[in-house]
């Protein structure tokens, strides 16, 4: 069975025509230099040597719009979002501002260190989950789903204020054992096809999946703008994409097993920059 | 009109007498084809951005028909001269009847 | 299958109506549009640039750019389209170049056409092939 599985990969599989300029530098706007390849954290030794950024696997047209803001379609919400930031939601009319002031100010370096163990909660947790704390117990407003339009442009504001700043999320201490169970979930063969993250994302990176380039499945990109739904999409809605395209039935978007497979992925990305918002096909 | 349209513009602070400038502009809207069915299988309505106009001082500069071909989140970009000081004028007419406008001025010194 | 007189009535006043629509109620072919726009006047294939992706990653958003110097007016197909238009581009007296880009949607691999009549009347044609890849992972 498993041999059979493995062939079926082999078979979707195929060495990779050159589509995209490997080589290519991605900056951003004309100044801001973005680090795409870097090597590996000690924690992946022997399995990768190095990580490279998203952007690396995509074609030259997709690689273009990501290196000016105003080609990039993500800012238009990102806009939207620093409006909903300065507006007063739910029953303690406060907005984000009334507490967080200049985002560019209080999010700065954020997105770099999360998901992170919050002592407060006792728990690892993204930004989505402390976004929707603050709509709930700070502003007293409605939570906003985890995988909805509103979150993903939210969590692309506070992004932007550590884009350029290096992957540096903490593996050990509270955070360790959330970390664990991430890299079990990584590791783990899910759905008819019985494909892990690492069997695309680890076994065969630079390969052509069908007619997709696979990358090495890196989060510092999100959220991205995908050319597909020409939208904002967060970590956790990709992951349930690929979990269901291995005709599995996906964890819950802001559920303790896709947080913590967000952590243990953003941890393979320690090294690499915050991207987002990006741009990917 | 539709909700949560938001156009975007980036036009040159300053210029030269006579100076070509590069305008990009982006708008965020769905631009429903009226190609695609919902769950029930009944057909969604077309709801596009159907016109595009940019004028500087009164005279044009581009006027584009849009069809349901473009792309969500409509973007253009084209090269405007600006023989003078003053302002250009973006607008963006939507199927619903609603005129998104936008303008930017410009000095040349 | 019989029809009822009444119901042979409707179908005809059907046909009737059907008989008299005007040519725009039905989706217009992309060589008909073509021949509405140069009043079926023969086409220079220089004078105008189309660029494209050879590969489209995702035919929801492709890439393009059209140049025609001294154009008054660009117009864009998309042949393999359920409706083949895409666009039409008039320039205005401030227009600095006869140029334009945007990003357009294509349902399959196919040709694109532009299409550009010039300050002199004579029109100009260019066109681009793209292939539109069908993802492995759309997720």
């Amino acid at each position: 069975m498993k041999r059979l599985h493995m062939a079926l990969l082999a078979a979707l599989v195929s060495a990779s025509p050159v589509l995209a300029d490997e080589e290519a530098e991605l900056v951003i706007n004309g100044d801001l230099h973005i680090v795409t390849r870097a090597p590996a954290a000690p924690h992946l030794e022997g399995h990768l040597d190095e990580v490279i950024s998203g952007w690396v696997f995509r074609s030259d047209e997709t690689q273009a719009l990501q290196m000016d803001d105003f080609d990039n379609p993500g800012m238009v919400f990102v806009d939207r979002a620093m409006e909903v930031w300065n507006t007063v939601d739910g029953s303690e009319g406060k907005s984000c501002a009334s507490c967080h002031n200049d985002p560019a100010e209080s999010m700065k370096g954020i997105r770099a260190v999360y998901p992170k163990w919050v002592e407060s909660a006792k728990e690892v947790r993204g930004i989505p989950a402390q976004v929707n704390d603050c709509r709930e117990n700070r502003m007293g407003a409605k939570p906003w789903k985890y995988e909805g339009n509103e979150m993903a442009e939210m969590e692309a504001l506070i992004t932007l204020q550590s884009r350029g700043m290096t992957v540096d999320v903490a593996i050990d201490g509270p955070a360790q054992s959330t970390w664990e169970r991430g890299k079990e979930i990584y590791y783990t063969r899910y759905g008819q096809l019985e494909l892990s993250c690492a069997n695309c994302h680890e076994n065969n990176f630079g390969n052509m999946i069908r007619a997709d380039h696979l990358s090495q499945g890196q989060i510092n990109g999100f959220p991205a703008y995908r050319l597909k739904n020409t939208k904002l999409n967060t970590v956790h809605d990709r992951f349930k994409g690929c979990v269901r395209d291995t005709r599995g039935v996906p964890f819950k978007p802001g559920g303790a097993e896709f947080t913590a497979l967000e952590l243990y992925v953003a941890s393979r990305g320690n090294g690499l920059m915050i991207e987002g918002p990006s741009v990917r096909n | 009109m539709a909700s949560g349209v938001k156009p975007r513009v980036k036009v040159p602070k300053t210029a030269a007498a006579g100076e070509a400038v590069v305008i990009k502009t982006l708008i965020s809207h769905e631009m429903e084809s009226g190609q695609r069915k919902d769950k029930e299988g009944k057909v969604i309505p077309r709801s596009i951005i159907n016109r595009f106009t940019c004028d500087f001082n009164g005279q044009n500069v581009i006027d584009v028909t849009l069809e349901p071909a473009i792309s969500t989140n409509p973007y253009f970009q084209f090269e405007a001269t600006v023989p003078e000081t003053g302002e250009f004028v973006f607008t963006w007419h939507d199927d619903d009847g609603s005129v998104y406008e936008d303008k930017q001025s410009i000095t040349v010194g | 299958m019989t029809f009822t007189r009444r119901e042979t009535l409707a179908l005809g006043l059907g046909a009737a109506a059907l008989s008299v629509l005007p040519i725009h109620a039905r989706a217009a072919t992309w060589d008909e549009l073509i021949a509405e726009f140069t009043g079926g006047a023969a086409m220079a294939d220089t004078g105008i640039t189309l660029t494209a992706p050879e590969i489209a990653e995702n035919g929801n958003t492709v890439p393009i750019d059209v140049a025609a110097p001294g154009a008054t007016a660009i117009m864009v197909l998309a042949t393999g389209n359920p409706t083949p238009p895409v666009a039409t581009f008039n320039f205005g007296p401030l227009a600095a170049s006869q140029a334009a880009s945007t990003r357009i949607r294509l349902a399959k691999t196919q040709d694109l056409i532009a299409i550009a009549k010039l300050a002199d009347g004579s029109f100009a044609k260019a066109q681009a092939t793209v292939k539109v890849t069908i993802g492995g992972c759309g997720g």
